[in-house]
């Protein structure tokens, strides 16, 4: 009937608490929001700035999304974390670390690549599971206990690198059992248009949908959102707290192995600094996709948002002709600007209610 | 409000998809653009010459130059910027190669672009394998090979060669070349291993050598690092007058040390010529099709003694030494 097409228009008024909100009100409470509208602002910027001078190409685009999808996995899998209510500063040297371990035992040593990678995987794993322990052992603070792990890991990994090739680079991995099939999962190119795509974004696209998928539809999720908001309360509604923090610091380690051997196969080798801040960019990354410092808020989606600014960034002062002296600022700016309109969007949403 | 925040969401996303990814770098221009990276960060003195080098280039050429580097030692990082700096497809690109295996595939992308590429400082077996225009730097063993004919113009006939990392291929480069300089006049070497994080421990084992070995009369220190205990030894077992010391690199202690007149001489790579030449050079290919016969230039050794180190002095306040 023709009264009843246009009835949605014209909703008669009633209660505003039985009001139904918009879908997109509703989206818009979402933690990725700001950053969404950030990086799209972001992006229009860079076109209007620098889209002649190659940021719009595709080559442009596979540059800025490899930086993305590298720090993304790392930032997907701490934006877990923090949500839980945690830090974890030592992935960057874990990156190094793992990546070390992967090429000693593959180029000094001659083992198969994929026997390394494994190895490298379990170490990670139990890099993790220490952090973890430690945390909730020592009931300290999970900055302070990864702050120090960092500075140990980093530390072992110049000693045993040093001790064992007598050097602090190492390369040689194209040349390695195994490498060519360890290659097609963590290095290949994805042509796109004939501008090669490495596979890295993929695993940043895919681990971000299970990573929201976990949070958003499974009892583990919820836990993770529990243990973040309040620890006590979560406890009381039968929450294994301790495994859940745990398995999450097992989760960032475990990310920082994925990075480390996607960076080893592709440069062919690894070097004992490797990663070095990353966990940083990390936080920072997370933090301007809506996660809060506090826990208990935040969203995987958002992290890897977070990632694709930094790497817009990152690349797009090449693009944009701004020397590398003025990067930091740039990236300071942008981190602040991220902040204000993820702030600004919320508060305008939130606002209405 | 809402309508406008609805319709500008799905303007965005109308623009997003709709921009062709292929407008770019059809700019019609004169002027000629080169990216310079390196592995220098801001910080290091070393590099912000560099940087001043192929600033002044680019003024001198009328040409636009733009120097990146990543903010930490990271040879991941400072592919990708190479990456960057190929997709804006530059007149040249301009990059030091420390990391042979993790740059190369980045720098193969610039040659598969047509970009012509110049590399500088380090990595000249690289530059020559990937057929690069031209390497500009210092290689280790000339420098050294020099620094070895120097030290027997002194009159040094045995020497120690002062290797403060072990396992640093680099200097033991520069260990080798300066062994076969002084070889050359019948002068002979021999290698000592110090630690770099323990300058105590330096100073005596370097005393330890010259007590063991009446004969030495020359040191070859191959950086400031190693200069330093090394001069303080030589003050502690009182040699000062029959035993030289010289030094690869310059630093503020190096430079005193030659105008007091307890350092002979400082191995000065003169890092400016690997900012300013490769400007010059590739704006002359791009300008006038030039290209160089040699497939490197070599910036040192150069030396800094006492007959000229005012002057460096001076030039160093200027940031261009």
């Amino acid at each position: 009937m023709p009264t009843s097409a246009t009835a949605p228009a014209t909703v008669p008024k009633q209660d505003d608490r039985l009001k139904p909100s918009s879908s997109l009100r509703r989206a818009l409470l979402r933690p990725e929001v700001g950053a969404t509208v950030g990086a799209l602002a972001l992006w229009v910027y860079f076109v209007v700035v620098a889209g002649d001078s190659g940021f719009l190409s595709m080559r442009g685009t596979a540059s800025y999304l490899e930086v993305s999808a590298e720090l993304g996995i790392l930032a997907i899998a701490v934006s877990l974390l923090m949500i839980g209510g945690e830090f974890d500063l030592s992935i960057g040297s874990i990156i190094g670390a793992s990546g070390m371990m992967v090429t000693i035992l593959s180029v000094e040593y001659g083992y198969n690549i994929w026997f390394a990678i494994v190895i490298a995987f379990l170490v990670s794993l139990v890099i993790g599971f220490i952090n973890g322990v430690i945390v909730r052992w020592s009931r300290l603070p999970s900055f302070i206990i990864t702050l120090a792990t960092l500075f140990i890991i980093r530390g072992l990994t110049i000693a045993f690198t040093r001790m064992i090739t007598n050097r602090t680079t190492l390369g040689g991995l194209e040349d390695v059992e195994g490498y060519e099939s360890a290659k097609s999962l963590f290095g290949s190119n994805i042509p796109v248009m004939g501008v090669d795509f490495p596979v890295s974004i993929v695993w940043w696209i895919v681990l971000t949908l299970i990573a929201t998928w976990v949070l958003m539809r499974t009892s583990f999720g919820n836990w993770i959102f529990g243990v973040g908001g309040n620890e006590q309360a979560a406890r009381n509604t039968g929450v294994p707290v301790h495994r859940v923090k745990i398995s999450l610091f097992m989760l960032t380690a475990a990310a920082a192995w994925l990075v480390s051997v996607i960076q080893v196969i592709n440069s062919t080798g690894a070097d004992v600094l490797r990663g070095t801040q990353q966990e940083f960019f990390a936080i920072i990354a997370t933090v301007i996709g809506g996660t809060l410092l506090s826990g208990g808020y935040g969203s995987a989606i958002g992290a890897a948002i977070g990632a694709l600014i930094f790497g817009m960034v990152r690349q797009g002062i090449v693009y944009a002709g701004v020397d590398a002296d003025w990067f930091q600022v740039f990236l300071g700016g942008m981190v602040l600007l991220a902040v204000l309109i993820n702030q600004f969007v919320r508060k305008r949403a939130m606002g209405g209610r | 409000m809402h309508r406008l925040t609805r319709v500008f969401l799905v303007l965005m996303l109308a623009f997003s998809a709709l921009i062709p990814f292929n407008i770019a770098s059809a700019q019609e221009s004169d002027d000629l653009r080169f990216v310079v990276v390196t592995h220098g960060q801001a910080s290091d003195p070393f590099w912000s010459v560099v940087q001043r080098g192929a600033e002044q280039a680019a003024n001198d050429m009328g040409v636009t130059v733009e120097y990146q580097a990543p903010t930490t030692f990271d040879m991941v990082a400072m592919s990708q910027l190479i990456d960057a700096a190929v997709a804006s497809n530059p007149d040249g690109i301009v990059v030091s190669i420390p990391d042979a295996s993790a740059l190369s595939p980045a720098i193969q992308g610039a040659l598969d672009a047509g970009i012509p590429v110049i590399s500088i400082n380090s990595g000249y077996e690289t530059s020559q394998e990937l057929g690069l225009m031209l390497h500009v730097g210092q290689t280790e063993f000339e420098a050294g090979f020099g620094g070895g004919q120097r030290m027997a113009e002194e009159g040094v006939t045995n020497a120690i060669c002062l290797i403060h990392e072990a396992g640093n291929a680099g200097l033991e480069d520069r260990c080798r070349g300066f062994t076969e300089g002084l070889a050359e006049s019948g002068g002979t070497v021999e290698q000592l291993v110090v630690d770099l994080n323990n300058p105590t421990e330096a100073q005596q084992r370097v005393e330890a050598a010259l007590a063991a070995n009446a004969e030495i009369d020359g040191i070859m220190a191959l950086g400031p690092t190693g200069a330093a205990p090394a001069l303080m030894a030589i003050e502690a077992a009182g040699v000062s007058d029959s035993v030289s010391l010289a030094t690869f690199d310059l630093s503020p202690e190096v430079l005193q040390g030659i105008q007091d007149g307890t350092v002979l001489f400082a191995i000065d790579q003169q890092q400016y010529l690997q900012g300013y030449l490769p400007i010059s050079l590739l704006t002359l290919y791009q300008r006038n099709g030039n290209e160089l016969a040699e497939d490197i230039i070599q910036t040192g050794p150069g030396f800094v003694d006492a007959s000229n180190v005012d002057q460096v002095v001076d030039l160093i306040e200027g940031g261009t030494r």
